[in-house]
C-alpha cells in the first residue's frame, strides 16, 4: 500500500489530491493505517498491530484491508 | 481490553451548494422497540423478524377515530383486512370498535372467525364469486356492489331470500385526482351509478343502505376527499328525494397516507404528508354542509388501513455480507428482501442500525438475499459501517408487507406482538419446509 507522493494527509484523516482537487475523509482506523503506511511500515506489521489492539478476527481484517485497497485504487490515490 | 473495531473506510467529500437543512446527521441507533431490546428479540425469535406494537396500533386507531368523531356525530371505522390480516392485529382493532372491510370470500371468513358480526362486515372487492355472495347473504354482511354483472348475479342469489340482502353501491367519481380511479364501482359522472341505484331500488329484492367510494391510495390532497364527500352526499340526497330511499351510511373508503416517504419524494413524508385531522376536516366539513337534516345525517364510514397499521410494524434484519460494486459503491446484503418488504417498491424506508456506531457513514446500496436483480431495498442510504451480523430496524412496515409477502427463495419469518405491558407474543410462527410442502403431491411415477 503506497499512496501517491503528492497526496496530502492530515492526522485527523483528511486527504487531498492536488492533481484533481478531490478531497476525502478517512475514518480513524483508515487514517491510522495510511499514516503508518506513509511512515514506511509494511502491511504485515500494520495488520499485526491492529489485531493486537482491536476486537476483530483476522479474516475480517483481511477482507476489510482488501476493501480499503479497492477504495484507494478506485479514488486513484495509490502510487 | 481491546478497542471496538470499525472497518477502515474513506469517503469522498463533495462540495455542492450549501443546504438550508444543515449537515445530515447519521442514522441514530434504535436499540429497543417499545422498551424491548432488539438483541433479545433476535436471540429469542431469530432474524429476520416482524414486530407489531400493540400500543401503536391502538394509538393510531384512536387518533383517526378522534379526528373524525370530534367533527361529525356518527363515525365508524372499518378495518381494511387486506392491509394486514394477522388475527392479532385484526382483533386489536375490533377490540377498539372497528368493523371489518373485506375484499374476498377468504377475508370474509377470517372476519367471521375473528368474531365480527355479519352486519358489521362490509364486503368490497371487484371479484366476488356466487358462493361469496351467498355466504355474505347468509351472514347478513353488507355487499358493496362493484359492477352490473355482480348486481345481476346478486339479484339471482337474492331471489326469494328473506330478509333482503343489504347492499351499498360502489361509486367512482372525479375528485380532482389524476389519474382518476375508475376501476372500482359505477361511474357517477356518466350516469352509470344513478342507473344502477334505480335498478337496485326497483328490484325490491335488495335493501340499499349505503354509498361507497375509494378515490385512491396514499392520497396527499385532503381537498379531493372533500370533493368526493360532497358528491357522494349529493347522490344520497338525490336517492332520498327521487327514489324515496334513505341512505344510512356514506363510506369514503381509505387511501390515507402514512408517514413513509414515497420513492422520488424530495422531502421526507414526515415533513410533507398532511395530518389525519386535515382529512377529517375536509370530509366532515363537506358532509355537514351537504344539506342533510340533522336527524338524517348518514353514518360516516372510513376504511382506513395503512394509516392505522403502518407505524405499528417494524422489521428487524441482519447483515449477511458487505461488498463493493463495480463503480465503487458500497453494497450490503441483508437477510430479508423484497419478498418480505414488498413496500420497498414504493417507499424509501427509514432504516436504523440497532447498535451505536461512530459518526462515520457511507452511502450504501441495500440488497436482500434473493438471487434476483430486483431485490434492492434502498438504492442509496447513508448508514454507519455495518459488519456481518449487525442488526438493522426497518420502521413503519405494518401495512401490506404481512399480507403481500411471498414465500420465495426464503421462508417467511416469525411475527411477534409487543403488548402494552411489554410482554412479547409470537403471533405467527416462522414457516418450515414441511409447511411449505404440505399441500404438494408427487405423482406415483416420480416417487
Amino acid at each position: 500500500m503506497k499512496l501517491k507522493p503528492n497526496i496530502a494527509t492530515s492526522e485527523a484523516g483528511f486527504l487531498f489530491n492536488p492533481a484533481t482537487g478531490d478531497s476525502f475523509a478517512a475514518n480513524p482506523l483508515a487514517a491510522d493505517i495510511l499514516a503508518r503506511a506513509r511512515a514506511g511500515q509494511d502491511a504485515a506489521a500494520i495488520k499485526a498491530d491492529i489485531l493486537e489492539r482491536y476486537d476483530v478476527a483476522p479474516g475480517q481484517l483481511e477482507k476489510d484491508w482488501d476493501d480499503l485497497l479497492a477504495q484507494l485504487r478506485d479514488f486513484n490515490l495509490l502510487a | 481490553m481491546k478497542q471496538p473495531y470499525e472497518r477502515p473506510t474513506l469517503r469522498k467529500l463533495t462540495g455542492g451548494l450549501p443546504g438550508k437543512f444543515g449537515p445530515r446527521a447519521g442514522a441514530p441507533a434504535v436499540e429497543t422497540l417499545d422498551g424491548v431490546r432488539v438483541a433479545e428479540l433476535v436471540a429469542q425469535f431469530g432474524s429476520p423478524l416482524f414486530i407489531i406494537s400493540e400500543r401503536q396500533l391502538r394509538r393510531s386507531y384512536q387518533a383517526v377515530q378522534r379526528a373524525f368523531a370530534t367533527r361529525y356525530p356518527a363515525v365508524q371505522l372499518a378495518w381494511s383486512y387486506k392491509t394486514n390480516y394477522l388475527n392479532a392485529v385484526c382483533r386489536t382493532f375490533h377490540q377498539e370498535g372497528a368493523w371489518a372491510e373485506v375484499v374476498s370470500g377468504m377475508e370474509l371468513e377470517k372476519a367471521l372467525l375473528n368474531g365480527v358480526p355479519g352486519p358489521h362486515i362490509l364486503f368490497n372487492g371487484p371479484g366476488k364469486r356466487r358462493a361469496d355472495l351467498e355466504r355474505a347473504c347468509e351472514v347478513d354482511a353488507v355487499i358493496h356492489l362493484d359492477n352490473a354483472d355482480e348486481l345481476h348475479l346478486l339479484l339471482a342469489v337474492a331471489e326469494g331470500r328473506a330478509p333482503r340482502p343489504r347492499v351499498a353501491l360502489r361509486v367512482n367519481l372525479d375528485a380532482g385526482l389524476h389519474p382518476q380511479w375508475d376501476r372500482f364501482g359505477f361511474n357517477l359522472e356518466n350516469g352509470e351509478a344513478w342507473q344502477a341505484l334505480g335498478r337496485v331500488v326497483a328490484s325490491g329484492q335488495l335493501e340499499l343502505v349505503g354509498l361507497h367510494c375509494h378515490i385512491g391510495t396514499y392520497v396527499l390532497q385532503p381537498a379531493a376527499y372533500a370533493t368526493a364527500a360532497a358528491k357522494l352526499a349529493a347522490l344520497a340526497l338525490r336517492c332520498q328525494r327521487e327514489l324515496h330511499t334513505l341512505v344510512h351510511y356514506l363510506d369514503l373508503g381509505g387511501g390515507f397516507p402514512s408517514t413513509n416517504t414515497l420513492k422520488g419524494a424530495y422531502l421526507p413524508a414526515t415533513d410533507t404528508v398532511p395530518g389525519i385531522d386535515e382529512y377529517a376536516e375536509a370530509i366532515t366539513g363537506a358532509l355537514l354542509a351537504a344539506g342533510f337534516a340533522p336527524d338524517e345525517r348518514p353514518l360516516l364510514v372510513l376504511e382506513a388501513g395503512r394509516a392505522l397499521v403502518d407505524d405499528a410494524g417494524s422489521l428487524i434484519g441482519s447483515v449477511l455480507a458487505n461488498k463493493r460494486l463495480a463503480d465503487g459503491r458500497r453494497a450490503t446484503i441483508l437477510d430479508f428482501g423484497v419478498n418480505l418488504l414488498f413496500t420497498s417498491f414504493w417507499y424509501d424506508h427509514h432504516i436504523s442500525p440497532a447498535r451505536t456506531f461512530s459518526d462515520h457513514t457511507e452511502p450504501t446500496v441495500l440488497y436482500g438475499p434473493l438471487c434476483m436483480n430486483i431485490d434492492q431495498l434502498r438504492a442509496s442510504i447513508s448508514l454507519p459501517l455495518l459488519a456481518p451480523g449487525d442488526q438493522v430496524v426497518v420502521h413503519k412496515v405494518g401495512a401490506y408487507n404481512m399480507s403481500q409477502w411471498q414465500q420465495f427463495i426464503n421462508l417467511r419469518p416469525n411475527v411477534v406482538l409487543l403488548d402494552q405491558a411489554g410482554a412479547v407474543h409470537l403471533i405467527r410462527a416462522a414457516e418450515t419446509l414441511e409447511y411449505l410442502q404440505q399441500l404438494e403431491q408427487v405423482p406415483e411415477h416420480l416417487r
